[in-house]
């Protein structure tokens, strides 16, 4: 087939799929058929009461709607409960199939690709601003409002405006225990909290291709946390290998064209970027690990959708294996999903985790939105591997959030400071 | 529509955890948002709300979590108009659904000061700055956006195209 269509980026392609045309410009709104339609139990109640004004009998597709308890869950208190308690009557009624409680439930972005319930080339909504962490399947996903998701319950489609993609090309090697969040961390310093305002981060390039899925999560994770709408990374054989043995749909396969203008194309050495923290109050206030290292450390927190997954666990089991945290702190680790909990617990990092004093909890978002499960006091300092440090992020508005890779958050464990692996180990 | 009023100024990236902390999110109740919006970054919001409902701010507005809550706790607590230098993409959706009147413009953003009196026509985006006899010419919605403001917010647009 001769294709005349000016070439197009990921994200106008898989826009335009779903729109019906083979063409999308940048800066027309479109109307486009959504794949999966994702709530919470923050956010869900807002999306029935909206979507109960509609006065539906039947949402427009039951299959396409998927619904996790996660953020106060187990119920923290009794208007928790309450919320809990009006989204279990509407996904009963309603017959919601993928409907995720407490002793089933995961994070739902990690829970989502861990049930192959989103696949590539998919375009996916949630009312939750992490939504964005499915770009790492090659599927168009982003975060939107309650109302959105009830127009969307009731229709199947949502309005977007097709943005501008920057590529961001990661080059070089990584330093020892650099992963993932540190890149993303980097990134964020970089162009700032606003840096993507509106636009696609396509990340690209030899460190990108080599990278873990769980890694590429975590950085499409935090695509919004620079303003971005989707991050997205390129379907490859490491993409094929974790889809195919959790995929029960047909997928699609798209990818950026050769000659494609991009709004911006950064080129960043990898080999220069250390460990990263992001000091309060914004997750673009960047340093080096290593120069934080008089930060004292009243909590730490491994879990949350950016850094709760078997990778992450496995990296801070290593660094705690065999040590004690510091007497001074109060430790809680989070796997994301039941099925991450299950495996940390047949690879002995759970008992590793216990032995050195850390809580392990059953999944919750509860401390990175100072939900429950961690809140912090007036004056506490925390180092978390969540994806905000925002003012009263975690608890009180004197509080303070220090964001990190788990690697960072386990080595500062032990230290009872802000420190790095290689002082521990 | 015209909306006259004086102006609550803020700085760059008001987020959402600011505006509605997420302690709060156990209710969707308007009136329980209301009174807890902007506590963590001015105890004096209320006060200054007595005699001033337009909210002016720097870069990024908005920025952060999806919580539909923060539009509706700004709207239920009486503030009529929100103009910022930029918008967080998520708050701007959120805004326009609820029926928040929302304008992004950098020169106004930069040039309208804390308490200033201003005359907005939303119809056209021209923003009159009373106090200082500044005139700020903003870029209208686009049509369809337009279309879900005049509509009422979303769901009632939403109403008219299932029918």
């Amino acid at each position: 087939m001769i294709n005349n269509l000016k070439p197009q980026t990921i994200t106008q392609k898989i826009l335009a799929r779903h729109c019906g045309k083979n063409y999308v410009e940048v800066g027309e709104i479109v109307n486009a058929q959504v794949d999966i339609i994702l709530g919470n139990d923050i956010t869900m109640p807002l999306a029935i009461k909206e979507f109960n004004k509609l006065g539906l009998s039947k949402v427009f597709d039951k299959e396409k709607i998927i619904i996790v308890l996660d953020h106060f869950t187990p119920n923290k208190d009794i208007k928790s409960a309450q919320q809990c308690k009006f989204i279990r009557e509407f996904a009963n009624s309603y017959e919601i199939k993928n409907y995720f409680e407490t002793g089933k439930m995961g994070i739902e972005h990690a829970l989502l690709p861990e049930l192959g319930l989103v696949t590539p080339g998919e375009l996916i909504i949630g009312a939750d601003s992490h939504t964005c962490t499915y770009g790492a399947l090659g599927a168009l996903s982003t975060g939107v409002g309650s109302t959105d998701v009830a127009a969307a319950m009731a229709s199947g489609n949502l309005w977007f405006m097709v943005p501008d993609s920057i590529k961001f090309i990661y080059n070089g090697n990584l330093k020892p225990w650099v992963t993932g969040k540190d890149l993303i961390l980097y990134t964020i310093g970089m162009i700032g909290v606003d840096g993507a305002i509106y636009k696609s981060m396509e990340f690209s390039g030899p460190i990108i291709e080599k990278l873990s899925m769980d890694s590429r999560f975590t950085m499409c994770n935090m695509a919004i946390e620079a303003g971005g709408k989707f991050g997205i990374v390129e379907f490859d054989d490491i993409t094929r290998e974790y889809v195919d043995i959790r995929n029960k749909k047909d997928y699609k396969i798209f990818k950026s064209d050769q000659g494609v203008k991009y709004f911006n194309t950064y080129e960043i050495n990898c080999s220069n970027i250390d460990l990263q923290v992001a000091a309060p109050h914004l997750p673009s206030n960047t340093h080096n690990a290593k120069d934080l290292d008089d930060i004292l450390i009243d909590q730490v927190v491994i879990g949350s959708c950016t850094n709760g997954r078997l990778e992450d666990l496995k990296i801070a089991s290593d660094i705690m294996k065999g040590r004690k945290v510091g007497s001074k702190v109060r430790v809680i680790i989070i796997p994301a999903t039941q099925k991450i909990y299950l495996d940390a617990l047949e690879k002995g990092y759970i008992k590793i985790f216990i032995e050195s004093g850390c809580a392990v909890s059953t999944p919750t978002c509860g401390p990175c939105l100072g939900g429950h499960m961690g809140v912090l006091a007036e004056g506490e300092k925390a180092i978390s591997t969540t994806n905000r440090n925002f003012v009263g992020r975690m608890g009180h508005p004197e509080s303070e959030v220090y964001l990190s890779s788990p690697a960072v958050a386990a080595a500062s464990a032990i230290m009872g400071r802000i420190a790095t692996p290689e002082e521990v180990m | 529509m015209i909306i006259t009023d004086k102006v609550i100024k803020y700085g760059d990236n008001i987020n959402t955890d600011v505006i509605i902390p997420a302690r709060y999110l156990n209710t969707s109740r308007e009136e329980e948002l209301a009174a807890h919006c902007f506590e963590d970054l001015d105890k004096n919001f209320k006060e200054k709300l007595k005699d001033r409902k337009i909210i002016v701010a720097g870069d990024n507005f908005g920025c952060g979590s999806s919580r539909e809550h923060a539009p509706i706790s700004i709207k239920e607590s009486g503030v009529k108009l929100i103009i910022a230098k930029t918008f967080a993409r998520i708050f701007f959706r959120n805004a326009v659904n609820t029926g928040l009147p929302v304008i992004s413009s950098i020169e106004a953003g930069r040039g309208i000061g804390d308490e200033d009196e201003l005359e907005v026509d939303l119809n056209s985006g021209k923003i009159i700055d009373i106090t200082t006899g500044d005139t700020f010419n903003t870029k209208p919605f686009p049509e369809f956006i337009q279309g879900i403001i005049v509509s009422g917010g979303y769901i009632e647009y939403i109403k008219k195209t299932l029918k």
